[in-house]
């Protein structure tokens, strides 16, 4: 085979991705003679005339099915609909944030559009600004994407000097402004209400909601959290339309390009692009396979957060919201780590809970002091210091962290891979323990009893 | 008077040790002040949010741009600038893993071991990088080029093992190309 392997199937006309292998594909004069801003051209041009209005901007974004693409899937037109309408607003203003906090272990999305194409991001922000009625939006870029906050600092300067953002940007009466946002390096801050509290100049400690953002977010004003991916993809609804982006995709719930971040044991890893709904043989063998012929053996499909699938029940499962879900895990951010069979699995499980032992931020109590428990007793299981209970002991500890016992569902990301991946490779966390004495102590809290409580502290949270 | 005696601990005297208890940052011994091209800058950062708190996070990248680090009177400094206390913003610093909390290296490696680069040997590329060097993670090399960490997922998965140096991204530092990568760092 010549030249570069393709980042996408056969027959697929790239979008997200469509400019990347240009010659210096970031620069504003490429864009524009590729036909970037057109559609914001269009939109000023139309708000003259009444042609266009914000509402029917969201109308558009709605009726594209368009599905957050940062992790929750969430509808992003109906998300824009929760903003109260201006009467109740008051004085005001309603915010815009950018999430491009990627810090989810393996996810790297974003960081293409960021560093490849940024004018795509910067035109969705516009136009999602435009319907939103947003005068100022932002964009919180992790704290370690150094380059990208500055290639994306430098785009907003392209586009400002090109009289596309700004004081009455294109004649229109309208002002549109933004701001790159660096983070300071904390997972947690891609939490909308923890990346709103960063914004602040906090510590990033989710909120409890409601009240929810898109009625009191940043600075007490109604604010919209989208990811970069998903505004991205605004502005080629706005190119192409409606019927366009429902076309791309399995079924009418999960439509549009999509991106996946392929990691792990794979010949080629990377970032592909397809339709919504890719099914993982085709993803696998785009990827080039598993590495060295070797035998799949376990997937993780949304970044380390969504439980572990085994190489048997995510072969066939169409990469999507709705198909992930139904095979009881989650697409998240499209982060699919694939594991051959030569990986450690119990190590691998143990490598994630340090992780969230490590990033969790500290304010409620379950989350606070089970992810290191988590981590401290599968340590010393991989280090063959584990007792023979210990299995027990790491499902009881997840078993009282999620399911609203915190404030964000951190906690519920850190168990997912504990709880999926000792049932179903059981057999290996036990071969750790075969030289494990019997249990040297009874399990403190026997079962019953601390569920039970659990679930009244649960009940209080939330009367 | 805020601190206990750690606070006003010099940093030379704790070389590489995180600082420890109440409001502990290290001091580096002078009072700071940003320079002239500082001040100009967070001047343009404050024009971009509607509160001076919302400032805190630029302009602690602004001085640990100047100072390379943030010390006790970095916090004073910056403080005083934004209108906060001292232990608010040293709760923030503390908070985010990147505000470096002591003198680092001139070549800050930090090393990604998160699941796509732990299935890739990362763990056994940060090993080897302290044991080459021969530092603890988070010390500084005698010769101050170098300082080592761990760090978690640095996004760039497609390329494990990843690494960042101060801010540039390196990909595919195996254990084998490790001994190539170091002396490629001036």
């Amino acid at each position: 085979m010549s030249g570069p392997a393709p980042f996408h199937p056969a027959g697929y006309d790239p979008v997200l991705m469509r400019r990347v292998s240009r010659h210096n594909p970031r620069a504003i004069a490429g864009y524009l003679e590729d036909g970037g801003y057109a559609s914001w051209k269009a939109v000023l041009a139309g708000h003259a005339t009444g042609v266009w209005t914000p509402a029917k901007v969201t109308e558009v974004v709605k009726a594209s099915g368009l599905r957050g693409r940062g992790g929750a899937g969430f509808p992003t037109g109906l998300k824009w609909t929760f903003v109260p309408p201006k009467e109740r607003r008051g004085a005001r203003p309603v915010y815009l944030l950018c999430n491009a906090d990627e810090s989810e272990p393996g996810t790297f999305k974003d960081r293409v559009i960021i560093e490849k194409d940024p004018h795509q991001l910067i035109e969705g922000m516009l136009l999602s600004s435009y319907a939103l009625d947003v005068r100022h939006a932002y964009v919180y870029i992790r704290g370690e994407m150094v380059h990208g906050a500055r290639i994306l600092a430098e785009a907003v300067d392209e586009a400002r000097n090109m009289g596309l953002l700004g004081a009455n940007v294109l004649g229109s009466g309208l002002d549109f402004e933004i701001t790159v946002h660096r983070g300071g390096g904390a997972y947690i801050c891609g939490e909308e209400t923890a990346l709103i509290e960063s914004l602040e100049g906090k510590r990033g400690h989710p909120r409890i909601k409601p009240p929810f953002p898109a009625v009191s977010g940043a600075w007490a004003s109604p604010t919209i959290i989208n990811n970069v991916e998903t505004l991205a993809c605004v502005k080629h609804i706005l190119d192409r339309g409606v019927d366009w982006f429902r076309s791309l995709g399995r079924n009418e719930k999960n439509t549009g390009p999509k991106l996946y971040c392929v990691s792990g044991h794979v010949e080629r890893p990377g970032v592909y692009e397809a339709a919504m709904g890719l099914p993982f043989r085709d993803l696998l063998a785009l990827a080039g396979g598993v590495r060295g012929g070797r035998k799949l053996k376990a997937v993780i499909p949304g970044g380390s957060s969504a439980p572990m699938l085994t190489a048997e029940e995510i072969i066939d499962v169409p990469m999507d919201f709705d198909g992930v879900a139904a095979a009881k895990s989650m697409f998240g951010s499209a982060a699919i780590i694939v594991m051959d069979e030569t990986t450690d699995i119990p190590k691998a499980v143990a490598n994630i809970a340090k992780f969230y032992a490590h990033e969790s931020c500290g304010q409620c109590t379950p989350c606070r002091e089970g992810t290191p428990w988590m981590k401290k007793i599968l340590d010393r299981i991989v280090r063959g210091d584990g007792k023979r209970e210990d299995l027990d002991l790491l499902l009881q500890v997840a078993g009282q962290m999620g399911n609203g016992m915190t404030i964000c569902v951190f906690a519920d990301a850190a168990i997912a891979p504990i709880l999926s991946a000792v049932p179903k490779f059981r057999a290996e966390f036990e071969a750790y323990l075969a030289d494990a004495k019997a249990p040297d102590y009874a399990l403190a809290a026997p079962d019953g009893i601390t569920p039970k409580l659990a679930g009244r502290v649960a009940e209080g949270m939330h009367s | 008077m805020s601190g206990g005696a750690k606070a006003n601990t010099l940093a030379a005297e704790l070389p590489g040790t995180p600082p420890v208890g109440d409001h502990g940052a290290l001091s580096c011994g002078k009072p700071l002040q940003f320079s002239g091209e500082a001040r100009a800058r967070l001047s343009k950062i404050l024009s971009r949010y509607p509160t001076k708190q919302a400032a805190l996070l630029p302009t602690l990248w602004l001085a640990q741009e100047e100072w390379g680090w943030i010390s006790r009177e970095a916090v004073d400094h910056v403080a005083t600038l934004l209108e906060l206390s001292p232990a608010f913003v040293w709760g923030v610093v503390t908070f985010y893993t990147m505000y470096n909390r002591a003198p680092v290296g001139r070549h800050l490696i930090q090393v990604c071991t998160s699941i796509s680069c732990h299935l890739n040997g990362a763990e056994e590329v940060f090993h080897e990088c302290c044991r080459k060097l021969g530092v603890k993670p988070g010390e500084v090399t005698p010769d101050g080029k170098f300082t080592v960490v761990e760090v978690e997922c640095l996004a760039q998965c497609d390329r494990a093992p990843a690494v960042m140096v101060n801010g540039d991204d390196h990909a595919l530092v195996t254990k084998e190309k490790l001994g190539e990568f170091l002396g490629g760092l001036k």
